[in-house]
């Protein structure tokens, strides 16, 4: 019996050791996917390409929030991911140096617009955009029309706040309210915190005539609007704000099974959320900024690519050939724009994407882009925190003193934080 | 003759028996705690590009108000959880080897919430304690001082019942020889409790102060789940104080901060942090061991 238990070990030691040196020949992929709602489609795409062509690809997928820290333990590693996300300025900054150049490589020149790669201080194009995205505030027409009103209300904050305090107002009625729940626990915040403020700094970089980095302080000229919008969508919806801070409540589901008219969210919901609302569409953050009538949707990635600079050449060019080949072969591209909507490759097939359509649809009839200024919030896990913590207290209590809370969490916690990331 | 045949090859042969424990117990505990004492006095973004910067990191950490506060907040909760955890423990330990009819079944199910991992307890826990609060218009994230006894409250749910089960197998080994002379000698039942029993298990309550000491000071994955730290006092200037934010998590939120100095600093912070607790823990043991009675 032990010589067989030793013979079986010996022969797993020697496996293992023919496996690990054949795959060092060709070169290996691992991709440390940031997306947790791509990991699914991720894993198939790297067994298709093994299939296909014998590379060996590895896919881990960070649990969500938590990329950071994955990123920063795997990068230790001495089998570190090949290729990782490197996703604003911030993360330049952090892991810029462990990045390669793109500039000229094959991937690069398979891009249909340099809108969303990320240069470092040098000018080396360190990580390049595979996906672009968009958010706003997701409608369903049925149940505006049901309410009595119409979609073309909806072009400025007056008639948003008309159409939705009319709505809560009839919720019983109507059997449906008008905003689905705003929880304030980490799996729904970023809502507000990460996607809702960007209409603050997006009209303040607008003023300064653009952001190339992370300004050391803001002036919180826009933050009545963001009060506006922040207040009619707390105040006019299915949950009672004052029970927003531990969360629990479902606003997708809120909003597939026809509670509720709006949905703050993003792109990324239209697969989850269309197949129970078809003509399911997005609206702008309307908070009564003069103009807002040309506003589009807010557009912009998170989603870059970098290959990690640190590995074997062959591992940097088995990372670039499988690269390209997901957005230039036709069956792994198409299952790239089903999963994650527009690709800026020359290559991919057209989306079918209905909110990255009205995106289009809004910057095609003159409508400004709203960019995601939100990219550049400085140490932003910390900054977030304070922020739900502020927002917290004001749900509870919406009097002044709170809003003046949240109103240094915003505009001064931005400056502490920029202090603290770079000071 | 025969001893020396018998000893020679052990002596050969020592290492051998030795090393597997030797070796695990090095790549598992020493070179990793070397290591973390190493990178304390680093500056780095990843553990093979340090570089030596001295007592740099140590001057940061002491200097970090959030660091003091969590400090005295997580030594505070650490001695209210010691007095309630272990008194309840030993209340219930008491209770159930007085003969109480279907006290195992007792037992076991006071001892099955220790069986939960943390992270659930505190989510779990946060939405029994919202569940009430939100009647009053209020939440767990709201008052640091629902946050604190929220805290307890979960530490009490979750340890008394492991504490118990050491109090118990303490309390049947009090000798029933001492017992009975009590009772011949007409002690009453406080007396008998505080004169013989207890003396007799300060060997459990050694035990049980000190995992329940360190315990509270090292508490994690509760403390993250419950609360995160919240509420903050936002301060004017902008800066925070994050109320219920405990040591350990404090050195956690220190490492994932984008300032690339801050991975240093929470290492410092890991340092000062062990000093901390196995100072404390043994000094505690130092002081209960002096109280044990030897039979």
């Amino acid at each position: 019996m032990k010589k067989i238990i030793a013979l079986a070990l010996t022969l797993i030691m020697v496996f293992a050791l023919a496996a690990s040196a054949s795959a060092a020949d060709s070169g290996s992929v691992y991709w440390l996917n940031f997306k947790p709602e791509l990991d699914e489609a991720a894993q198939q795409l790297a067994s298709m390409y093994t299939e296909e062509t014998g590379v060996p690809v590895k896919v881990v997928t960070a649990a969500s929030g938590t990329y950071s820290q994955t990123l920063t333990s795997e990068m230790d590693k001495s089998s570190a991911p090949t290729l990782f996300v490197i996703g604003n300025q911030a993360g330049v900054k952090e892991w810029g140096e462990f990045a390669m150049d793109l500039t000229d490589t094959p991937i690069a020149n398979e891009l249909n617009t340099d809108a969303y790669n990320l240069y470092d201080e040098d000018g080396r194009l360190v990580s390049i955009g595979y996906c672009f995205e968009c958010y706003g505030i997701i409608v369903n027409p049925d149940l505006i029309e049901a309410a009595g009103h119409s979609m073309d209300e909806l072009v400025n904050f007056e008639g948003l706040k008309a159409v939705a305090e009319d709505i809560h107002a009839r919720a019983d009625e109507l059997g449906f309210d008008a905003f689905s729940s705003s929880d304030m626990d980490s799996s729904s915040s970023w809502r507000f915190t990460g996607h809702m403020a960007n209409l603050e700094y997006y009209y303040e970089e607008r003023d300064a005539g653009g952001w190339t980095e992370c300004p050391p302080e803001l002036t919180g000229a826009y933050m009545e609007n963001f009060k506006n919008l922040y207040d009619l969508c707390i105040n006019n919806s299915l949950t009672d704000p004052a029970d927003l801070a531990t969360g629990g409540h479902d606003a997708e589901n809120e909003f597939k099974t026809g509670k509720a008219a709006f949905f703050v969210n993003g792109s990324w919901e239209y697969a989850a959320v269309s197949e129970a609302v078809p003509n399911a569409t997005m609206i702008p953050y309307y908070c009564g900024v003069e103009g807002e009538e040309k506003a589009g949707l807010n557009c912009g990635t998170e989603n870059c690519w970098a290959i990690n600079d640190t590995v074997s050449d062959a591992d940097k060019q088995a990372t670039m050939d499988f690269m390209v080949w997901l957005v230039t072969d036709p069956e792994a591209s198409q299952i790239m724009v089903d999963q994650l909507g527009v690709l800026p490759y020359k290559q991919v097939p057209e989306s079918t994407n209905g909110f990255l359509a009205a995106a289009n649809e809004y910057a095609a009839n003159g409508h400004y882009v709203m960019d995601w200024a939100t990219n550049y919030q400085p140490n932003v896990d910390d900054y977030r925190a304070a922020l739900v913590s502020a927002l917290n207290a004001y749900n509870a209590d919406q009097s002044d003193a709170n809003w003046e809370l949240v109103k240094t969490a915003f505009v001064d916690g931005w400056a502490v934080q920029y202090q603290a990331a770079n000071g | 003759m025969r001893k020396g045949i018998f000893k020679n090859p052990l002596r050969r042969w020592f290492w051998l028996f030795l090393g597997p424990v030797t070796a695990a117990f090095t790549i598992g505990f020493v070179w990793p705690f070397i290591q973390g004492i190493y990178l304390s006095f680093c500056k780095f973004k990843l553990i093979r590009n340090a570089t030596f910067i001295g007592f740099g990191n140590y001057v940061s950490a002491l200097k970090d108000a959030s660091f003091m506060h969590s400090f005295w907040y997580t030594a505070l909760f650490a001695l209210t959880s010691l007095v309630f955890i272990n008194i309840l423990g030993f209340a219930a330990a008491y209770a159930l080897t007085q003969g109480i009819k279907g006290s195992n079944l007792y037992r076991t199910v006071f001892f099955m919430p220790n069986l939960i991992g943390g992270i659930v307890l505190g989510y779990i826990w946060s939405m029994i304690f919202d569940g009430i609060l939100s009647r009053y218009g209020t939440s767990i994230l709201l008052e640091t001082k629902y946050g604190f006894w929220g805290l307890i409250i979960l530490m009490c749910w979750q340890q008394i019942g492991y504490m118990m089960i050491i109090y118990i197998a303490g309390l049947q080994a009090v000798p029933e020889d001492m017992l009975e002379a009590a009772k011949i000698d007409g002690a009453t039942k406080t007396q008998t409790l505080f004169k013989v029993t207890i003396p007799n298990v300060m060997p459990s309550i050694t035990i049980c102060t000190f995992l329940s000491l360190t315990n509270g000071f090292k508490l994690f994955d509760q403390n993250l789940a419950l609360t995160g730290g919240q509420p903050f006092i936002i301060q004017p200037d902008g800066s925070t104080i994050k109320t219920t934010e405990m040591l350990a998590l404090n050195i956690y939120n220190t490492f994932y901060n984008s300032n690339s100095a801050s991975k240093g600093v929470a290492q410092a912070k890991a340092v000062l942090f062990f000093i901390l607790v196995a100072g404390i823990g043994l000094a505690q043991l130092a002081y209960t061991r002096k109280r044990e009675v030897q039979q």
